[in-house]
């Protein structure tokens, strides 16, 4: 038994002995569950992939004379102005202005939210181009300018949703190929694509939130930032494994930090042909090893998560709840699956080569005593369920 | 000097050259196995050949001298298809869509992607499904 003072003051001290949940596997292996938790101090977790509920805030700073911000772009991607005067809110799956979308199917999504993110990350000059109807106290009516991330007063990642606990396996049942989030998926399953870090995933390492809560502090691409609220969808009510691994969807964490501190090479536009835009980030997130059973579940392997084949031609779009069935994440990083005695070639929309590169950098955070770890100070649901919209009647 | 090699090259048209058939003379008068990846010659357009020879140094050689007479540029080094490593996130999205395992998983325990240029056939399907924009193609 540990507590968070004493890991922390190891981390401090320079000696704390940090492993990354792809390590921890074999080294409780080798050293068996009772040495191992009195040793290890940290796993660390990480995933890389789409995650399409990311944006920032942004602050510009007053011109003179002032403008009220009511319409904004930033390199022609629309910002949302509804909030103070030259506050903005960059989302990550916000499309070009005048991009043909669909029009001509399928539609390439070359540049959009995810992309002014990656480059303003980067460092690069963006144009802010801003409309207003003007007031008293703002007179301006309209604004175009040039700035880099260094000439904003703030810019903060506000993301209301990011790593999902587990994820689907898309597959196309319908004889058309179909353009999704999750990819190109050809007819009648001829391929299918996952999207997560599996055993090196945040939450299937803490699959009962046990660690990883409101406050708890992550590496957000490069910067020191925290949980800031239970994510959109979350929903700790699922069926799970006897181990307590979800076999579908489940928690999900709500991220903000500066991103100012960021790496530009863990954020990175998504473009997804015939679907649309998005935002790939490199995410880590330290399991402190209070006790026994934490490190048993940091020790969950491929083999042992399993991910629901969804049929994206159909069930998803009619959201009709069907499962075709549950893989493991080894047989989905092997390439070939069998969906009822088909085999099928399998895509991954998630890195598993940036998220292990991720978790190593958070462990030499840890090690050279660079990143502290926070104690949650609130615990994300257990027993909620996701509801559905339901369509109804105005009542008369 | 009769064993067989193959080369994998580019051959860009100046306008008007489409009207002569280069191809019909390479096989025909130089005895090379000509494999053409894509084309797009146009009339009062300029254009591109990528394709492979395979014959003897001997054969390919006279075949360039003569391809050289029509005022095209051979470019042996030059690269259709390109996979630029540090915009690639090694996701492994592109693997299934790679008709010739070009595009492949060069470490299982980390799950790196690399790109062997000598087998991409230029089918040009990973431009199209990359999210990352990481491969690319010269025309």
């Amino acid at each position: 038994m540990k507590t968070y003072q004493q890991i922390n003051d190891r981390i401090e001290s320079g000696k704390a002995v940090v492993l990354t949940a792809d390590e921890i596997i074999g080294y409780v292996e080798k050293k068996g569950l009772a040495a191992a938790a009195e040793e290890v101090d940290v796993v660390t977790t990480a995933t890389f992939g789409p995650m399409c509920s990311s944006g920032c805030v942004l602050n510009f700073g007053h011109s003179k004379p002032k403008i009220r911000m009511s319409e904004a772009w930033v390199e022609d991607v629309l910002v949302y102005t509804g909030l103070a005067a030259v506050d903005v809110y960059l989302g990550a799956t916000q499309l070009r202005h005048a991009d043909p979308a669909n029009m001509y199917h399928p539609g390439e999504f070359r540049y959009g939210g995810g992309h002014v993110i990656e480059d303003l990350v980067a460092g690069k000059t963006l144009q802010l181009f801003a409309l207003s109807y003007g007031t008293d106290c703002y007179p301006r009516r309209e604004i175009r300018t040039y700035f880099t991330i260094e000439d904003l007063n703030q810019a903060t990642m506000v993301n209301p949703r990011n790593c999902y606990q587990n994820y689907n396996v898309a597959i196309n049942d319908s004889d058309k190929t179909i353009y999704t989030y999750m990819g190109l998926l050809e007819p009648n399953r001829r391929n299918a694509n996952y999207c997560s870090a599996g055993q090196l995933s945040p939450l299937l390492n803490d699959p009962y939130y046990e660690t990883i809560g409101m406050g708890t502090k992550v590496w957000l691409a490069g910067a020191h930032g925290h949980v800031y609220a239970e994510g959109t969808q979350h929903a700790g009510a699922v069926a799970r494994t006897p181990a307590g691994v979800p076999k579908g969807g489940a928690g999900t964490l709500a991220l903000t930090a500066d991103m100012k501190q960021m790496r530009p090479e863990v954020v990175r536009g998504v473009s997804l042909l015939g679907y649309g835009v998005s935002l790939a980030l490199g995410i880590g997130i330290p399991i402190p090893v209070l006790n026994e059973q934490i490190l048993k579940r940091t020790c969950v392997r491929d083999r042992d998560i399993l991910a629901p084949v969804v049929d994206y031609g159909t069930d998803y779009p009619q959201n009709t709840g069907r499962v075709i069935g549950h893989v493991n994440y080894e047989q989905l990083r092997s390439g070939r699956i069998k969906v009822e005695g088909k085999d099928v070639a399998v895509g991954s929309l998630s890195s598993y080569c940036k998220a292990l590169e991720t978790a190593n950098l958070l462990a030499d955070e840890i090690r050279a005593g660079d990143f502290q770890l926070a104690r949650p100070i609130a615990s994300l649901a257990k027993e909620n369920k996701m509801k559905p919209l339901v369509i109804r009647q105005k009542e008369p | 000097m009769n064993e067989t090699v193959t080369k994998k090259m580019m051959l860009f048209f100046p306008r008007c050259e489409c009207e002569k058939p280069i191809i019909y003379h390479l096989v025909k008068d130089h005895n090379l196995v000509v494999n053409v990846y894509r084309a797009k010659v146009t009339p009062e357009e300029e254009g591109y050949l990528v394709l492979d020879v395979t014959g003897t140094e001997d054969d390919i050689e006279r075949a360039m001298a003569f391809v050289k007479t029509f005022n095209v540029t051979i470019n042996c080094t030059g690269k259709g298809v390109t996979w630029d490593e540090s915009r690639c996130t090694h996701c492994g999205y592109c693997i299934t869509h790679c008709p010739t395992d070009a595009l492949y998983i060069a470490d299982e325990a980390t799950r790196e992607v690399a790109f062997n240029e000598a087998d991409c056939i230029e089918c040009l399907a990973c431009i199209r499904v990359c999210p990352f924009g990481a491969c690319a193609s010269a025309f």
